[in-house]
């Protein structure tokens, strides 16, 4: 089937080409890294992580939201999710396959990268974390396949299907609360050390998910005709609007929790943030983006006419997608590691070669998906198959 | 017997995590420290007490840092944001500030106190290192093996001390004399004080403590109520840096 | 058949990369002479027999440095009785001298790449870098 992703007009090959590029690009820069070291990043000894870690922990949500329109389809038979459940379910290969590669381009020793797998430490947060990772990517991947491989036959899906795509849906949330867990475990790091971290992740991976596969979906009947309904974007939408709305709820609870107890250590976190510490305010202007962005796509999303209007519900999901990025992202990362645990405040700004690669591996998720998407647009838009949504909503209704 | 492609690759996957079971099945049923050393004596719990009253570093002494940089291959670079240290000076507010402010402290004000790797009993930056490059010894050590550390980083996330570096670059050439009777390090690897566990091998003591011309810096066995450092807790009061986090760190201060 | 020129072409060029190292050698005159190690003077043993250093010396360095580095265990004693320190630089350097002499010469005949030596120190190179 992946034939499909090799035929398309000259705005799809140009776009593929493009992306190429950027991968070139990368892979040089990244060669540099190997030789010299993850010296020719900005991360420093105070702030170890960065730009490549900010990525993996906001695409994991990314990742993990596809359980928003699988749950729904698959557990309590929602039809109108009919055509969107397999572009999610797509867009989380593709974003489970960047949260790998920006790991192993964060590692110091990528060579000895299996040492996970030869020396297993269950005491290891990052040992369960790569685990369900890996996992997912298989199970998303396996499901993808087995959906479009029975579409495209005109046969209803296998039926080991439905318990693995069912298996899908803890796992999903479970790749996320791991990955909060990573942070959240840690005692000398106070932005991090809270109980509400794993359900902030949540919350914020399932506005940022949704919100990117609407504009994902919005843009794929432009370029193919392949529609997935205003019904299903129209949800998806309101979906967006709770939960992003949880997800400001959580951060103005953290707020105060922080700033009433006036506990120190916690309070100089969101001080630097937001106001910047000891002359570094490098994040000042970029969190405060992401408040006003959060807040502008509220005002639109909890609109009813703005959001049911279509061009500014896509609007709203850009806003959404920014926003958590710089927030989730960068913003969370940083934000962790400044102040030290002496004390002090380091900036951190990537370097071209770092941001080359990350590129790199956006481009890399980007082209993963163009192709799956394509697939399923060709699979899905075959006049001679059978009705999509008859046929398929049959299968997991079965005794 | 005829197999497809896909059922040959599934079989492969199966037996590719199947090898790696029985390792995770080790892992789960091997934990806990081992209270002996190798020969089977009871293990010390090695332990460092640092006198602030004797550390002559208000008149810019720094052999301890000295003697452990000559011993370990320490690099020196040139970049504050790649600096690898295993001992080093830190103002008294920093190391300790968890106490405040306040007019307690005013005899140790602007004063640089020795920090090193606190050698923690329940250290974090073991717990979440996923391929037990760093692990802690029956004798008290948080050791680390350089051989299999990823480089991910995570060590340094967790440790709560800021103690451990990373190589950023090549340290070899940074090294401003090399000592052949300990290697370097390599680029993508964490570091940190070992409290000499190669010299505590061949019955001598860390570099830092016999560098010390005050004898600021004492070193012992913490288990040992006859012990050296023992005599000097019960002596005078003493001091750890972030006890509330409950890591039970091996180092005091004697203020 | 309408491709013929192309196959025969393309498979003519198979064959010439895919025999590059046999040709090429044969045209630069490389010697064929095997690696020819230096062994060090003098009638000290090596810490076992050459044959099994020959085939197994890596297996040996990787459990001495399990040994070391993790067990704490430092001392290993030989088929000969006496004991020997675990270590690369001071036991095996301390007799095989000269790297470049001895160990490059088969290491670089059979193109393997070692990391050993981003670490660990050959006290011969470093005389020789300190001068």
């Amino acid at each position: 089937m992946l034939d499909k992703g090799l035929s398309g007009g000259g705005r799809y090959w140009a776009w593929l080409g493009a992306l190429a590029a950027l991968i070139v690009a990368g892979a040089l820069a990244y060669q540099r890294q190997l030789t010299l070291g993850l010296g020719i990043t900005g991360l420093s000894r105070d702030v170890t992580w960065g730009l490549y870690i900010a990525q993996f922990t906001f695409l994991v949500g990314v990742a993990a939201s596809a359980v928003v329109v699988v749950l729904p389809y698959y557990l309590h038979d929602y039809r109108v999710f009919g055509k969107i459940t397999i572009l999610g379910e797509c867009l989380a290969v593709s974003a489970v396959a960047m949260c790998l590669l920006f790991v192993f381009v964060d590692m110091g020793q990528p060579a000895r990268a299996l040492n996970v797998l030869l020396y297993p430490t269950p005491n290891s947060i990052m040992f369960w974390d790569m685990l369900v990772l890996a996992g997912y990517l298989a199970l998303n991947a396996v499901i993808a396949r087995a959906t479009l491989s029975a579409e495209h036959r005109g046969v209803p899906p296998p039926r080991w299907l439905r318990p693995v795509i069912v298996l899908s849906i803890p796992w999903a949330v479970s790749i996320h609360t791991v990955t909060a867990f990573l942070y959240s475990g840690l005692p000398g790091r106070h932005l991090w050390l809270t109980a509400l971290l794993a359900p902030r992740f949540l919350a914020s991976a399932f506005a940022s998910g949704p919100a990117l596969l609407i504009l994902l979906a919005m843009l794929l009947r432009r370029l193919t005709g392949f529609d997935v309904g205003r019904e299903a974007l129209q949800k998806l939408g309101l979906i967006v609007a709770y939960t992003m709305t949880v997800n400001v709820f959580f951060v103005l609870v953290e707020l105060f929790t922080v700033f009433y107890s006036q506990a120190p250590e916690a309070m100089h976190h969101f001080e630097f943030l937001f106001l910047g510490l000891e002359g570094q305010a490098g994040l000042v202007p970029w969190m405060w983006a992401s408040v006003v962005l959060a807040m502008m796509s509220l005002g639109l999303l909890l609109t009813p006419r703005c959001r049911q209007d279509m061009r500014l519900l896509a609007a709203a999901c850009a806003m959404v997608f920014a926003s958590l990025w710089m927030d989730k992202g960068l913003g969370l990362i940083v934000g962790g590691f400044v102040p030290s645990p002496l004390g002090e405040v380091t900036g951190y700004a990537p370097t071209l070669p770092e941001v080359a690669i990350a590129l790199a591996i956006w481009a890399v998720g980007s082209l993963l998906a163009t192709v799956l998407f394509k697939v399923v647009a060709a699979v899905r838009g075959e006049p001679s198959g059978p009705d999509p949504h008859s046929r398929w909503a049959r299968a997991p209704v079965e005794p | 017997m005829s197999m497809d492609r896909r059922a040959f690759l599934g079989a492969a996957g199966l037996s590719a995590l199947a090898m790696t079971g029985t390792q995770s099945l080790e892992a789960l049923a091997g934990a806990g420290r081992p209270e002996t050393t190798p020969e089977g004596r009871r293990a010390p719990r090695w332990g460092m007490v640092i006198d602030l009253r004797k550390c002559l570093e208000d008149r810019g002494c720094t052999d301890c840092i000295a003697a452990c940089e000559r011993a370990h291959n320490v690099p020196r670079l040139e970049s504050r944001a790649h600096e690898v240290k295993w001992i080093w000076r830190e103002p008294y507010e920093r190391a300790f500030a968890q106490r405040g402010s306040g007019y307690g402290d005013e005899a140790l004000r602007g004063k640089r106190v020795p920090v090193l790797c606190n050698h923690c009993d329940n250290p974090p930056c073991v717990r979440v290192c996923p391929v037990k490059a760093t692990w802690k010894r029956g004798d008290g050590i948080v050791m680390m093996d350089w051989h299999r550390c990823i480089g991910c980083r995570y060590c340094m996330a967790a440790c709560p001390y800021g103690a451990r570096s990373f190589n950023w670059l090549d340290p070899r050439p940074r090294v401003k004399e090399v000592n052949p009777d300990f290697p370097t390090r390599t680029r993508g690897v964490v570091e940190k004080c070992n409290f000499c566990e190669e010299r505590l091998a061949q019955g001598r003591g860390p570099a830092c403590v016999e560098a010390c011309r005050e004898r600021a810096l004492t070193f012992g066995d913490l288990r040992d109520p006859g012990s050296e450092v023992r005599g000097l807790l019960r002596s005078r009061h003493a001091m750890r840096r972030k006890p509330e986090l409950g890591t039970e760190p091996s180092v005091y201060y004697l203020a | 058949m309408r491709d013929r020129g192309l196959l025969v072409g393309g498979l003519a060029l198979f064959v010439a990369v895919i025999t590059f190292p046999v040709w090429y050698n044969v045209a630069a005159g490389t010697p064929t002479r095997g690696p020819e190690p230096v062994r060090p003077a003098g009638t000290g043993r090596c810490v076992g027999p050459t044959e099994y250093m020959r085939a197994s010396h890596m297996s040996l360095l990787m459990a001495w440095r399990d040994d070391v580095v993790r067990g704490q265990d430092r001392n290993f004693v030989g088929p000969d009785g006496k004991t020997y320190a675990k270590s690369l630089t001071r036991t095996c350097l301390g007799c095989h001298t000269s790297k470049a002499e001895f160990c490059d010469r088969c290491h670089d005949y059979g193109a393997v790449k070692l990391t050993c030596w981003e670490c660990h120190i050959d006290p011969a190179s470093l005389r020789k870098a300190q001068r």
